[in-house]
């Protein structure tokens, strides 16, 4: 298949586009609609959103998630908020602020057009959520409550405690459950997909493992969307629930969808440091923390008393000192720089001395106690029963850790990818968040994909399908699909090596971590490139699954998408060594200002970088999409 | 194993053929419904409040009986013209209730068919939830449980409730219709409850049935406000309160007749009171 | 940091459905009290695999308390020792040394074991696609600062919508009911403003779902306490009320 990186964005000024677009698509006629049949794959905030209302619309639609039922999707897991530029303050928010913000903190890599759009829906976004009942914090006279987030200068993040992925992903799963109650969806659960299927140019379905009884079948549509979240388990540690993973991205990719910027990946600077070596995730503590919180080391690295015994003289408030007007809420790729840079400087508390201080006194000082239990009460339970430690009382440490990929599978204009019919939406997409993606801003992208985007973009892929049949899933692509995916897990039972899946995907973890993590040089990613490799190969020949393939084997799933890590993790490598640049999330050492701060590359590297398989995961092409900026002008991105 | 076997165990429990993709679960659910009633009566739910309303009909009744039967500490009183037990006249009393509109005993008649309808409810209600109850956990846990809340009285209820309804039977087979009662007396209440409780073995059934009526209402009255729905937080505080209140009176109450009997304080003497003879004499 | 040493695991291992299944022990010889009581299963799985033998299937997934996939029987209690805490988010801290942990599956018909300490959950599904949403199909929808909802309101709409699924309030029930589950969810949607069209609608038919997998209440409070979010029953008596109310109201809107 050919890399065709045509955008399709459509004609008009900025603000127009999507109006005009949704003014000139093709329609399906609402009695056509269930002549066809959809795969969603994914039910987070994107897929569930998705397969609801494209159910609603009367389309035929078969959903797919691999967990025991769609609301345990990682989105359930997001804290701090969602952004919508609903202006409720009256703080000077428009959809043209959000705009400029998005565009802004993603480094301008990201596509004007996509996320204008994005700023556009934001505003639906709360009004839907809100009638489907959404329990959003409210204030005493009953109007939403707004909390401001990293990166933006007005208050336009909509959050339900603690939980607002939660809360959201409810909202979205009971929309989806209506829709299967009522038979408009299939639901698959516990059934991960394993491989894609095109035949005549055009995506024609998906292959999928059933995790209950190994059973590998087929399964076809006119179209296929991939809502399949981020690949921030690439390495191994970060705030990912425990199954996330590539596998859906990385065997569209290897079926001809190219994947764009996999080396932006975001840290987040706000999670709990690793205590041991055998820690199996980190946990975010939000970064709505920041608001009230304040980030410092001592001054001194070796400093041994207790925090509070550390007189203010001798603290280094280092984000309110570099960046004074946006203080502790710099944005994430910043803080996160400036904490590695304190710790690395041997300014780093807590018994391993990796962490920096959130402190809290002065803001409990200032609003009393109560207030910030109100607002942060449940975070700081968190804290408190993974640290054993009470953040009323003493600090939290904090340290980033790798939290969110703004690269994935690239998607046009209409989210879909370089494969005819196989649509991408939500975290598995690149799309519109650049090389740095915004607090709050995933929830509402992939709400965005999902119910105000792609409902509209795919009839105008599918008017052309009209009494086109589903392809048939006896059809031999379909089934040399199935013994590949079959003969695939046979192999991975039949290696008989010595080291556990968990054994490989934690070394592996380390070498991305170590040199495609917050700071990236030309050496470090070369030793990548040859250290993964090596991995690899051993992988090949020295893994053990016991169990066998008939029945739940969470050993031989989790193989599965570790072998996909590998070859994700060479590409990540690969494309963080050719952007010989430092934007958002991707930081090279070799391109910095004198103090430190990113140095951007507008010349040679305001474009896309768009991944095509070649059949060798050490050979990938790398093709380009140039991003133009018609509204907003390149500028340094400064937060001082 | 078998797929299809396995399907039916395992996650989406669609059709018989096995594992297979959930749809249309809620379809065809709200079909013709049986009678209001029967209908309501048909879920645990409702089956729960049939026990909380049937509970409150107990409750009415034990406490009424409990002050009824307290006049038994009242002796003898002036009556038509002679002396008689408080008590004796009491129980005439109620036969009496509501005549001339309906005649002598049908209103009493009336409250026992009622409380008989009441006690029946309960204890179909109960059976069948626990039948439900078993089912629901066909394989029990292999190790031992560590309850926080659950106590001895809301895990006993149903062996209190058969200790309270076997009572009933001894207890109107010993005093309302005295097979067991030596030398009973058709309205003689203070004789026949002298004859009765001045057995230790007996008085102990009595002390043992109240104490276990008293631990059955102990959860019982505190947690039909929350099966009739009677949540409310500014009275919530209150329930457990009411619940040991009415739970100690009733035991206190009840328990204190066979004491006292065996104390020697509740003594039937024959000459104390004008006999039924010499009356019609 | 310390460590905790002579820990003896004894474990549920059940091949399938169809197995019956049995008790398996194992030593810990030291494990830091800083891990997840997940970690030291990892650890033992990993030591399992080394040599040769099948991991013990569990569920879990975020790890963070919300997503409400883990769920483990330990020592007894529903997600463990600690109250309002998922088994993932309890810490060895809470155990001694020497101590022997029990771990099993939760048990009820609902829920039938597929694996080890794995269970299916499904029906909780149910009882929501069921009834459990408000009908707002994508679109419609009024501007969301049109109706106001009390602060009160929101929060108590909020508590019960804190519910993370798990199962664990089935899972603590000596009746194995569910009542805890459907109040929360019912609560959650029946509170607002935006629930009321439905209310009683979602109230009847979640209530009959509900019954036609799980047992019934007693009161015990047993759900509550092992609630992960420590959801109020008040949830439940909330429930009742508008199910008896439904089968007022549902009969006399039909009959319009
Ligand atoms: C701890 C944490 C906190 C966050 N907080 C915020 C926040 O405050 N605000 C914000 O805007 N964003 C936040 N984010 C980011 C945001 O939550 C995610 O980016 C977003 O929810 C992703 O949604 P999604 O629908 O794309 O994917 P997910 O929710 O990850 O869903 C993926 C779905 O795909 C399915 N799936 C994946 N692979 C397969 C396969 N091979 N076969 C079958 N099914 C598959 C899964 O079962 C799942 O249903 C946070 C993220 C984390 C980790
Ligand atoms: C006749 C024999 C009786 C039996 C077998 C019996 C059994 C039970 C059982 C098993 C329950 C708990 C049901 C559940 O929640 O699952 C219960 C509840 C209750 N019982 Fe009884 N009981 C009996 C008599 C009585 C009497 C005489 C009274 C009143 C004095 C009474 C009052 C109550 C009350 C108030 C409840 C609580 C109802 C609720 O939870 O809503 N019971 N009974
Ligand atoms: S693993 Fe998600 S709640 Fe425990």
């Amino acid at each position: 298949m050919s890399i065709n990186l045509d955008a399709k964005i459509p004609d008009g000024p900025m603000a127009d586009k999507w109006n005009n677009y949704k003014a000139h698509e093709k329609l399906v006629n609402p009695s056509n609609k269930r002549k066809f049949k959809i795969i969603v794959v994914g039910t987070g905030l994107a897929g569930a959103s998705a397969a609801a209302t494209l159910a609603e619309l009367g389309y035929g639609v078969d959903a797919f998630t691999f967990h025991d039922s769609p609301r345990r999707a990682h989105s359930i897991a997001a804290q701090g908020g969602i952004n919508a530029a609903k202006n409720y303050k009256g703080d000077g928010d428009s959809v043209y602020r959000l705009f400029y913000d998005t565009v802004k903190g993603g480094d301008f890599r990201s596509r004007e057009a996509n996320v204008h759009r994005l700023a556009e829906v934001s505003v639906n976004i709360i009004d839907q959520m809100v009638a489907q009942g959404v329990p959003f914090a409210r204030e005493y006279g009953g109007m939403l409550d707004n909390r401001s987030f990293g990166g933006a200068q007005v208050s336009r993040t909509f959050y339900a405690r603690g939980q607002t992925g939660q809360q959201l992903l409810i909202g979205a799963y009971q929309q989806l459950a209506r829709q299967i109650g009522l038979g408009n969806v299939n639901l698959y659960n516990r059934m991960e997909l394993v491989d894609i299927v095109n035949i005549d140019g055009r995506c024609a379905g998906i292959v999928t493992r059933d995790l209950l009884t190994g059973e590998v079948s087929s399964h076809s549509a006119h179209a296929v969307v991939l809502a399949t979240g981020g690949y921030g388990n690439a390495f191994y540690l970060s705030t990912n629930a425990m199954a996330c993973n590539a596998t859906a991205v990385w065997r569209a990719h290897r079926k001809g969808a190219a994947f764009a910027n996999p080396c932006y990946t975001q840290i987040h600077p706000t999670c709990i440091p690793q205590a041991d070596d055998f820690q199996s995730k980190l946990t975010l503590m939000s970064e709505s923390l920041r608001n009230d919180g304040r980030v410092w080391v001592p001054k001194s690295a070796d400093e041994t008393r207790a925090a509070a015994d550390i007189p203010e003289g001798e603290r280094d408030y280092y984000l309110e000192r570099i960046y004074p007007s946006f203080g502790n809420l710099a944005p994430r790729d910043v803080s996160s720089r400036a904490a590695k840079r304190a710790v690395d400087a041997g300014q780093g508390v807590g018994p391993l001395k990796n962490g920096v201080y959130l402190d809290f006194a002065e803001a409990i000082g200032r609003l009393g106690e109560d207030v910030i239990r109100e607002r942060y009460g449940n975070l700081f339970e968190m804290y408190e029963r993974i640290t054993g430690e009470n953040p009323y009382q003493v600090p939290m440490r904090i340290y980033p850790a790798s939290h969110y990929t703004m690269g994935g599978l690239w998607v046009d204009y209409e989210l879909m990818t370089t494969v005819p019919g196989l649509y991408c939406a939500g975290e598995a997409n690149y799309s519109d968040h650049g090389a740095n993606r915004l607090g709050a801003s995933a929830l509402m992208q992939g709400l965005a994909d999902g119910y105000f985007v792609l409902p509209y973009t795919i009839s105008n892929f599918l008017s052309g399908l009209l009494n086109k049949p589903i392809p048939d899933t006896g059809h031999e692509e379909f089934k040399k699909a199935e013994t590949a995916a079959s003969d695939r897990f046979k192999r991975f039972l039949s290696i008989g090596g010595t080291r556990s899946p968990d054994y490989f995907h934690r070394e592996l973890g380390k070498i991305i971590w170590d040199n495609c993590g917050m700071e990236r040089t030309q050496q470090g990613l070369e030793q990548a490139l040859s250290e993964i490799p090596a991995l690899y190969e051993e992988f090949k020949t020295d893994l053990r699954v016991t169990g066998d393939g008939e029945s739940t084997n969470q050993t031989l799933e989790k193989a599965g998408r570790v072998e996909d890590f590998f070859e994700l993790g060479m590409l990540m490598c690969r494309d963080a060594l050719t952007r010989e640049e430092s934007c958002g999330g991707h930081f090279r050492a070799e391109h910095q200002e004198g103090d430190g701060e990113a140095k951007r590359d507008d010349e040679n590297f305001a474009h896309v970088a768009a991944w095509e398989w070649s059949g060798d995961p050490m050979a990938p092409i790398r093709h380009q999409e140039e991003l133009e900026y018609e509204v907003i002008q390149f500028q340094t991105r400064s937060y001082k | 194993m078998h797929p299809s076997s396995f399907g039916q165990m395992a996650q989406t429990i669609s059709n018989e053929r096995g594992r297979g993709p959930v749809s249309g679960t809620a379809v065809g659910k709200n079909g013709k419904r049986k009678p209001f009633l029967i209908d309501f009566y048909s879920t645990a739910v409702g089956k729960k409040y049939v026990m909380a309303i049937t509970g409150i009909v107990g409750i009415g009744f034990v406490v009424g009986h409990m002050i009824g039967n307290l006049k038994a500490y009242l002796g003898v009183i002036n009556h038509q013209g002679g002396r008689a037990y408080d008590v004796d006249v009491y129980g005439e009393y109620l036969r009496e209730l509501l005549v001339p509109i309906l005649p002598h005993g049908y209103f009493l008649w009336i409250m026992r068919l009622g409380l008989i309808t009441a006690v029946l409810l309960h204890i179909h209600a109960a059976y069948s939830l626990t039948i439900l109850n078993r089912k629901a956990r066909p394989v029990k846990y292999q190790s031992a449980r560590d309850y926080q809340i659950a106590n001895f009285a809301s895990r006993t209820m149903r062996y209190t409730g058969i200790i309270v309804v076997l009572f009933l039977f001894w207890h109107l087979a010993d005093l309302t219709w005295g097979w067991f009662n030596p030398g009973f007396e058709q309205g003689a209440v203070y004789r026949n409850l002298d004859a009765s409780l001045s057995r230790v073995p007996v008085a102990l059934i009595y002390i043992v049935a109240n104490i276990a009526l008293g631990i059955h209402l102990f959860h019982g009255v505190w947690s039909l406000f929350q099966s009739m729905g009677w949540n409310n937080p500014r009275f919530n505080q209150w329930r457990r309160g009411l619940a040991t209140g009415i739970a100690t009176l009733i035991v206190v109450g009840n328990v204190s007749f066979p004491i006292m009997t065996l104390a020697g304080v509740i003594d039937y003497d024959a000459t104390a009171v004008t006999q039924l003879e010499e009356l019609s004499e | 940091m310390s460590h905790l040493n002579n820990i003896t695991i004894k474990i549920w291992r059940q091949s399938g459905p169809a197995d019956s299944g049995r008790f398996e022990s194992h030593l810990i010889d030291e494990i830091s009290d800083e891990a997840s009581f997940l970690e030291l299963l990892d650890i033992l799985n990993e030591t399992l695999i080394e040599s040769g033998l099948e991991a013990i299937a569990f569920d879990h997934d975020c790890r963070e308390g919300i997503c409400g996939t883990c769920s483990l029987m330990i020592d007894g209690r529903a997600h463990g020792p600690e109250r309002g805490t998922a088994t993932c988010q309890l810490h060895m801290r809470k155990f001694s040394s020497g101590d022997t942990i029990v771990v099993e599956p939760w048990r009820a018909k609902a829920f039938p074991i597929i694996k080890d300490l794995m269970v299916d959950r499904a029906p909780l599904d149910r009882i929501i696609e069921s009834g459990g949403f408000i009908t707002a199909e994508t679109g419609g929808a009024p501007d969301a600062n049109l109706i106001p909802i009390p602060k009160p309101v929101a929060d108590a709409s909020m508590d019960a919508a804190e519910c993370i699924g798990c199962g664990a309030c089935v899972a603590a029930c000596p009746n194995g009911a569910a009542n805890l589950f459907t109040g929360a969810k019912m609560s959650h949607l029946n509170l607002l403003p935006q629930g009321q069209a439905e209310r009683f609608k979602r109230a009847e038919a979640m209530v009959e779902t509900m019954d036609e997998y799980f047992g019934s209440c007693t009161n015990h409070g047993e759900c509550e306490a092992a609630c992960p979010k420590s959801i109020s029953i008040d949830v439940i008596a909330m429930m009742n009320a508008d199910y008896l109310k439904s089968k007022f109201k549902n009969r006399k809107s039909l009959s319009r």
